[in-house]
């Protein structure tokens, strides 16, 4: 027995993708070349950007290609940082749950570029805490060169307020970049209406391949680069093309957005059923987020009295991927900043997993799953016991 | 069985595993990560404990076709064996981590977990050999002399040799090394560790200096005539006769050898080559791998480091002390060393030693 349960790290490709890519791996030239075989490919890239630009609600200018959705972070992160340190602007706010490729880079950014980071805090259900931001703008607006908070949470899945963010800077003209990485093709998004300055996209979470991402950066806006070389993407990301990988991803892109309204809703379904019942098998189990807007394929449980790298252990024997959805370090499981910043203590913070679906889940991997839990469990709670 | 594999991402943890599968046992690769604060790179022989220590065992159990995972041990590595070894050293005796490890984390810690998550035993690459009897498991010495690890095994409880497999008992280290070369093991040629894991630079000596003060004090002769000065009591071990830095020296001109190393008064004692003699050793908080041993003199060997050679002697035990009386006297003998019993080539059991007499 198989069951995927871990769709939110990565989830199967679509065929659309699949034939697009290796369509494109049959052909022969580089997007940048002047000549027919240039040409033939750069047209086929532009039509792909017109077509993500279009899922996503903004030019197809705005759309940079990347390496992949924390490149696009950085790009942002550093780039708007450095743009606003030149207007005298030394202040980077994020979000205290922000995904590593955003929490790591403010460090970065306050430990080598004289950047001061805020973070700002969410509530007990994971939402952005909107009077912490109000006030910090009320008093030291002008000062702040970038503001990041993420579409929503990749441990949780809650709905950031994306639109109150963006209503707050506008006084002081802060750029916000906003990482959507879990909530592109799960959610309505669209670039424009939302009013961001930047935008992060990754592909392989939509069924798209792994290694491309986009930063959508609105148009005209100049930030220095990161990779210096050939020019491409407005001199803002350098690098030969990715033109397989960015056909795929448009594939995708085109699919998910297509057929978000019923694949949502039958997630949705899922997810809910899935949470009711958690709590029928596990009594003490309870959800993280649950009174807060979600993203319909994430849930995110807390069994008191585990540890969660010694549930993975035992879920995977039994043939079940799931994760913790918070990063490792050498590979050593550090309780969640997400769920630290939620209000849990050490400790539940690491009896925590996360189980996220995809196209493909089905009610019958989730009754399977759910029968094999009590066991696990128990099993997790008398190894803790030592 | 189902199985826990303790992989240091070294070579013969790796065989070991690989050799369990093919034992026909469930087998789970757990890599446990003992430092709070892993360095980056190995350097030199020092242990399993860095990252890159880590990605070689992760490696190896993808080559196997096992899973594996990180276990942090950290917490329990840190409060059980580094603060037992400066603990240690402070009271003036000669710890040994990895014994300690083996007895607190690996078949403890490592083992409990384990059993509790339903598995039946830990599999290690250590080299030694358990033998099933009607009363229960027995522990041998390996094959390979030169790599024979019973003694850093000695600790084990009946119950935690219940628990252990040592696949790499009966084969020699070279040919462990061809074999995971034939696996496609990576780490085939990857060096020996032998220093103490937690001690990244290799310097034991700076390392307890930095954290137990290097206070200097007296460096006295046997009737407390002050000969020198030491820094810090702790990094001098019993017999060692190298950088004393003495500023008397003897009416014969006869080479001084630290005899003991006193932290209340922060004295350093030297004496004399035969003042090292040691006939009978007394150990405490005895451990038995089998059947508990009683005040009847039984002739056997104790072996008293790691890769020494086995000493003749008679043992016995007398109220809570196990007590060891050399056939040849031997010199220099630290406090704090375990002192392994064997019956020819069975452990018997071991005990910490408290004190020595000539």
């Amino acid at each position: 027995m198989s069951i995927y349960l871990d769709h939110a790290a990565t989830t199967p490709m679509v065929d659309a993708a699949i034939e697009a890519m290796t369509a494109q791996m049959k052909k022969l030239g580089n997007p940048s070349s002047l000549h027919t075989h240039g040409r033939a490919i750069r047209k086929e890239v532009e039509g792909a950007r017109e077509i993500i630009a279009a899922a996503v609600g903004c030019l197809p200018s705005e759309v940079i290609f990347t390496g992949s959705g924390t490149e696009a972070d950085n790009i942002a992160l550093k780039g708007l940082f450095w743009a606003g340190q030149a207007l005298g602007r030394n202040l980077v706010v994020i979000s205290a749950i922000e995904h590593h490729a955003i929490l790591d880079t403010g460090y970065w950014l306050a430990a080598h570029e004289g950047a001061e980071l805020v973070l700002i805090g969410v509530d007990s259900h994971g939402l952005l805490n909107l009077g912490e931001l109000t006030d910090l703008i009320s008093r030291r607006g002008d000062e702040i060169a970038v503001i990041s908070v993420m579409a929503s949470n990749n441990e949780t899945g809650v709905i950031q307020p994306i639109a109150e963010v963006v209503e707050l800077a506008r006084i002081n003209s802060i750029p916000v970049h906003c990482d959507a990485v879990q909530s592109f093709g799960k959610v309505p998004l669209s670039f424009s209406e939302l009013g961001v300055t930047a935008l992060t996209l990754s592909a392989h979470k939509i069924g798209g391949p792994l290694g491309i991402g986009v930063l959508v950066l609105r148009r005209a806006l100049e930030i220095p680069a990161l990779l210096h070389g050939g020019g491409q993407e407005r001199e803002i990301r350098s690098g030969t093309l990715n033109a397989p990988s960015i056909l795929a991803f448009a594939a995708a892109a085109k699919e998910s957005v297509e057929r978000f309204g019923l694949r949502n809703f039958r997630m949705e379904e899922i997810r809910d059923d899935f949470a009711k019942r958690v709590v029928d098998v596990i009594p003490d189990a309870y959800i993280n987020g649950i009174d807060a807007p979600r993203l319909p394929g994430i849930i995110n449980v807390t069994f008191p009295g585990t540890e969660s790298e010694t549930l993975l252990l035992l879920l995977d024997a039994e043939g079940i991927s799931c994760s913790t959805g918070s990063a490792c370090s050498a590979g050593v499981q550090r309780p969640s900043h997400v769920l630290l910043a939620m209000g849990h203590d050490d400790r539940s913070a690491r009896s925590t997993l996360r189980f996220s679906l995809g196209a493909s889940s089905t009610l019958e991997e989730i009754d399977e799953t759910l029968d094999l839990l009590p066991s696990v469990i128990e099993r997790g709670r008398m190894a803790n016991l030592r | 069985m189902k199985v826990i594999a303790a992989m240091s991402g070294g070579v013969d943890s790796a065989v070991a595993a690989a050799r369990a599968v093919e034992a026909g046992h469930e087998v789970i690769g757990v890599h446990l990560a003992l430092s709070s604060n892993p360095q980056k790179y190995r350097s030199g022989a020092r242990g399993c404990c860095t990252i890159e220590d880590s990605h070689d065992a992760r490696r190896a159990a993808d080559v196997i076709g096992i899973p594996f995972y990180i276990w942090d041990m950290a917490e329990e590595f840190h409060e059980e064996v580094v603060e037992n070894f400066l603990a240690e050293y402070a009271a003036g005796r000669t710890p040994n981590p990895c014994l300690r490890c083996n007895e607190k984390i690996k078949f403890a810690a490592v083992l409990d977990r384990a059993r509790a998550m339903n598995f039946d035993a830990v599999v290690t690459g250590h080299y030694a050999i358990t033998r099933e009897n009607p009363t229960g498991k027995t522990l041998h010495r390996a094959i390979d002399e030169s790599k024979d690890q019973s003694y850093v095994l000695s600790v084990l409880t009946v119950e935690q040799i219940q628990g252990a497999i040592f696949p790499l008992g009966d084969t020699r280290k070279v040919d462990v090394r061809k074999e995971a070369k034939a696996r496609g093991l990576y780490v085939a040629n990857k060096p020996d560790s032998h220093d103490i894991c937690f001690v990244p630079s290799g310097d034991n000596a700076g390392w307890l200096r930095e954290r137990l003060g290097s206070e200097s004090g007296p460096i006295v002769d046997q009737e407390g005539v002050e000969v020198g000065q030491h820094r810090g009591a702790y990094t001098y071990t019993i017999g060692q006769r190298r950088g004393l830095g003495l500023s008397v020296p003897t009416i014969d001109g006869s080479p001084r050898f630290v005899l003991k190393v006193e932290p209340e008064s922060n004295t350093v004692v030297v004496g004399s080559r035969e003042d090292l003699a040691v006939s009978k050793m007394f150990g405490e908080n005895p451990v038995w791998c089998g059947s508990a041993i009683d005040e009847t003199p039984t002739r056997g060997f104790v072996q008293i480091r790691a890769h020494g050679q086995p000493l003749a002697c008679t043992y016995r035990m007398d109220g809570e002390l196990l007590i060891a009386e050399l056939d040849e006297p031997i010199l220099g003998l630290a406090t704090g060393q375990a002192m392994a019993i064997y019956d020819g080539d069975r452990v018997v059991g071991s005990a910490t030693i408290c004190e020595t007499q000539s």
